[in-house]
């Protein structure tokens, strides 16, 4: 975003860009406040788990608004259904070692944003459901209570790791933040990470 | 806008697919997750027992308190007050402790939220053999157990606490106990769920009637035998 001369194409509408940061903050509360409660050490820092876990099970609650309220805007439906498809030409930049390179020639998202879009999905489903079972404990039987405990934890972890994947892709590439806090990207960014959908931006 | 400009080779449904199978592994999980959780417990205490204090997933104890952080004393200055209905009340510092009577036991650890460490080893006094060194007066029934972290407190009654299974702790894993799990000394009710093993216990005092403890008086069972409490049919501890 240096060069304010350069054209800018645009990426992502404002209903996109609230429901990315509310989500981002409201699962960055979660993993922070799960990890105090989950880690040993960590815990003993603060104590007060009483207000940790009241923060958490308030966050947890509050995962699904973003996402249902965004299913009014048209453009978060619209990119929805980028993210669900996948073409041949995914698999193969998937498996290719250049996949940086531009040969592939990428959409709007490419196959990792794809598929760490549906994990995130799945997992903060996953999440919902278990973190529910362990809120109404009392209503459920000890084996679906420890059960529900158990992938809580794991998936946990998994997300974790994968958040801060996609924190360390972020941080290494400036012009997609940006893209993500302003909704455009330069066209240059665009031809080279994303060079099917420069082009069918410019066509419209 | 236009029509979807993907729509000509839509391609397949893909992210579909990961969600409603990430949704079904959990469910899965879930299901199977007492068997599971079981299972990594037992792998990771045979192949990796480190893990277990650093990933509590992995069959390690979770670490509870009801204030700030944890409250620390340096040994020299701790005392455990024995009072109330009792013949002689005491102030037992550490070295009392040693001087009496000394207990091994290796029990398992089972909360009520669910988890369990097996076969803890635990030494110290055994309850019964503080109270006996007090003298208990014949009209008390219950102990009211109070801890230094200034909020918690537990109780049992004067007959579940002669049992042979309830230890006054100084040691876990053969080494002093830790600050997070209750330094210098803590109760462990082998035979009850975790949340009557009273860590950082400071106070013993004899009462005619069962006062509730903490958790009590948040709803949890004051009886509160494994299995056999808190709506809970976990396996006995051995």
């Amino acid at each position: 975003m240096s060069q304010s001369s350069e054209v800018l194409l645009p990426r992502f509408a404002r209903a996109e860009r609230w429901v990315h940061r509310t989500l981002g903050i409201l699962v960055g509360v979660l993993l922070v406040t799960g990890a105090f409660m989950f880690f040993p050490d960590l815990g003993s820092l603060i104590g007060n788990r009483q207000i940790v876990t009241t923060v958490h099970e308030v966050a947890g609650w509050l995962i699904p608004v973003p996402l249902l309220l965004a299913l009014g805007s048209r453009a978060f439906r619209a990119d929805a259904g980028r993210l669900n498809r996948f073409r041949p030409s995914d698999w193969d930049w998937l498996r290719s070692r250049d996949r940086r390179s531009g040969r592939i020639r990428v959409g709007k998202f490419n196959a990792g944003q794809k598929l760490n879009a549906s994990w995130t999905l799945g997992a903060l489903i996953v999440m919902f459901g278990t973190g529910m079972v362990m809120f109404w404990s009392s209503l459920f039987p000890d084996s679906l209570r420890t059960g529900a405990t158990f992938v809580h934890d794991w998936m946990a972890l998994a997300m974790a790791v994968i958040v801060l994947g996609h924190i360390w892709m972020a941080y290494n590439d400036s012009t997609a933040r940006a893209g993500m806090r302003t909704g455009s990207v330069p066209e240059s960014w665009a031809e080279r990470e994303h060079a099917e959908w420069a082009d069918e931006v410019r066509s419209r | 806008m236009t029509a979807d400009p993907e729509a000509p080779a839509r391609g397949t449904p893909v992210g579909r697919r990961v969600v409603l199978g990430v949704v079904g592994l959990g469910v899965v999980g879930v299901a199977t997750g007492r068997v599971l959780s079981q299972g990594v417990s037992d792998v990771v205490a045979s192949t990796a027992p480190g893990l277990a204090s650093v990933i509590p997933a992995a069959g390690g104890f979770r670490i509870y308190t009801v204030t700030d952080g944890y409250p620390e004393i340096a040994p020299a200055d701790y005392r455990l007050a024995v009072s109330g209905l009792v013949e002689r009340p005491l102030t037992l510092s550490l070295a009392d402790l040693a001087e009496l009577p000394q207990t091994q036991m290796t029990k398992d650890f089972q909360c009520v939220t669910g988890w369990r460490v097996d076969d803890v080893p635990w030494s110290g006094v055994l309850l019964r053999d503080v109270l006996d060194a007090a003298g208990v007066e014949p009209d008390a029934g219950a102990l009211r157990l109070t801890s230094f972290d200034g909020a918690y407190t537990e109780s049992l009654t004067v007959e579940q606490a002669m049992r042979d299974d309830m230890l006054v702790a100084t040691t876990m894993y053969g080494a002093p106990i830790e600050v997070k799990h209750g330094a210098p000394v803590r109760l462990v009710a082998a035979p009850m769920y975790g949340y009557k093993s009273i860590k950082w216990m400071d106070g013993i005092e004899l009462t005619r009637e069962v006062v509730p403890g903490y958790w009590e008086v948040r709803g949890y069972d004051i009886d509160a035998w494994v299995g056999q409490s808190n709506g809970r049919s976990d396996e006995p501890v051995v």
